[in-house]
């Protein structure tokens, strides 16, 4: 068994990209993701990890950098977060729709204002559309395997898409946690040197980021949400290969005690641990009640949700950022929406909660499936709910 | 036969919709839209080339007696050459008469 390191979760990350041995990093320092991008700059620096690192002036030019070197066939590695993410956002469309498999790690935070520092989900929801693959780790375990999985899925020729790979941001990225690193040949076998389907090139030019007038406009989106649907296998096959080398398993949607619950509560991210300890606690009390954790949130796994939902009664899914004026959390919408049309859908409740670095603890997550289950027991009419909130 | 650019299904553009044969204007025909177009009294032509040096387009072709017919799929009716050249041999006509 690989040796267990004692490491911040930020470090682990640099850690896990310059095993993947990347060719060029373009980033822009934005708390709490710096220490991401701080330590790769170091690694580069010190002459431990052959790589362009590409200082910029903010992170639109971090994207737009991000997208030249992509194209010119580097592998390509940046990490942002919350209004970081948001002046991304005119790039992170362009890198999926012209199939640059830049890998991002996000560590979330809430988007501005009030301004905040602190940990939800707001960031990467704003960011929903842009045509990314996104994946959310639990813990830093999760967040290193991730971290090289990422450039697999996405340099995959079926896939060739950008994926953003979610942390927590100080939930954990600031904190220190084991880690089982894997070394250098291993992670080569797993990860083969990366090659691009077409790259910019004088000696064969093409152009890439033409104008698409209304002949092609819709072929070229109907081509990219096929593509990043077809992606979802990929993503799958990736972690099974990861499971099989490295014994650790992964799956598109996880569950955790959830054999025969008539309650499950639904969770994308750390949370999940804390809600862990949650069901384990109502198991004793003799509840039928388990947990679901959206490990993929684009693509959307449908069937792998609703895989999960035979006897289930009522699902209370959490969500970490707020849709104003919208028909729920923008996770519980999706729930709504994949699994209306199958017989005996669940009661979904949709709960808001842990915004801008508010706790949710064992106690709000017991009150959560509590609340859910009285909801769906009164059939109650709602589209979401706020929790914690001071009336 | 290979398919025009806009007869492809999604699944058959080159990767992330990108250009990999530089197109060319001379392909389409882009004088569609022309409201006059360009004629000659040849009888009036002396053969100087100001039309041809003058047209934005490249839509004047020299003809092999040394004066200068006009590309009508490509010309946009300007009037450029009309009003450049010397002799006054070119003029407009109302495109559809």
């Amino acid at each position: 068994m690989a040796k267990r390191v004692g490491i911040e979760v930020s470090l682990a990350i640099s850690e896990a990209v310059k095993l993947a041995n990347v060719d060029a990093i373009a980033a822009y320092p934005i708390t709490p993701q710096t220490h991401i991008v701080e330590h790769l700059s170091e690694l580069v620096a010190d002459g431990e990890l052959d790589a362009a690192f590409i200082p910029v002036e903010s992170e639109h030019s971090a994207m737009s950098v991000c997208a030249g070197t992509s194209a010119a066939g580097a592998r390509t590695y940046t990490a942002t977060s919350s209004q970081g993410l948001a002046l991304m956002n005119e790039i992170l469309y362009i890198i999926p729709a012209l199939r640059l498999p830049v890998v991002m790690t996000i560590a979330n935070r809430a988007i501005s204002g009030p301004i905040s520092i602190w940990n939800d989900h707001s960031d990467i929801m704003g960011v929903r559309d842009t045509g990314w693959i996104a994946v959310f780790a639990e813990n830093g375990q999760e967040a290193f395997d991730l971290s090289l999985m990422a450039f697999k899925i996405a340099e995959d020729h079926r896939v060739l898409l950008p994926i953003s790979v979610n942390i927590d941001g100080f939930t954990l990225s600031h904190v220190i946690e084991p880690h089982e690193f894997l070394g250098q040949e291993e992670v080569d076998k797993f990860l083969p040197e990366y090659k691009p389907a077409v790259q910019l090139n004088p000696d064969a030019p093409v152009s890439m980021g033409t104008v698409g007038i209304p002949e092609i406009f819709t072929e070229a989106k109907k081509c990219q949400d096929e593509v990043l649907k077809g992606s979802e296998a990929v993503v799958k096959e990736v972690f099974a290969e990861f499971g099989e080398m490295f014994g650790r398993e992964y799956k598109v949607v996880e569950t955790y005690r959830s054999e025969g619950a008539e309650t499950l509560l639904m969770t994308m991210g750390s949370v999940s641990e804390t809600a862990m300890e949650a069901i384990d606690k109502m198991r004793d009390e003799g509840k039928a009640v388990g947990l679901i954790r959206l490990r993929l949130w684009r693509p959307f796994p449908v069937e792998a949700l609703r895989a999960e939902m035979v006897g289930v009664k009522t699902l209370a899914v959490i969500d970490r950022a707020v849709s104003f004026g919208g028909t729920g959390g923008p996770v519980a919408s999706e729930v709504r929406s994949a699994l209306y049309s199958i017989d005996q859908a669940p009661y979904v409740a949709s709960f808001i909660a842990g915004l801008g670095g508010r706790d949710i603890t064992i106690d709000d997550f017991i009150m959560v499936v509590g609340q859910a289950e009285r909801m769906a027991a009164e059939k109650e009419i709602h589209q979401y709910k706020m929790i914690g909130v001071r009336e | 036969m290979t398919k025009k650019f806009n007869e492809k299904a999604w699944h058959e553009y080159d990767l992330g919709f990108m250009v990999s044969k530089p197109g060319c204007a001379a392909e389409y025909r882009t004088g569609d839209w022309r409201s006059q177009r360009p004629q000659t009294n040849k009888d009036k032509c002396i053969k100087c080339g100001v039309c041809y040096l003058v047209c934005p387009e490249g839509a004047i072709v020299l003809a092999a007696d040394g004066t200068y017919d006009f590309d009508l799929e490509h010309c946009k009716g300007c009037g450029i050459c009309a009003t450049e050249c010397w002799t006054g041999c070119i003029s407009m006509a109302e495109e559809g008469e």
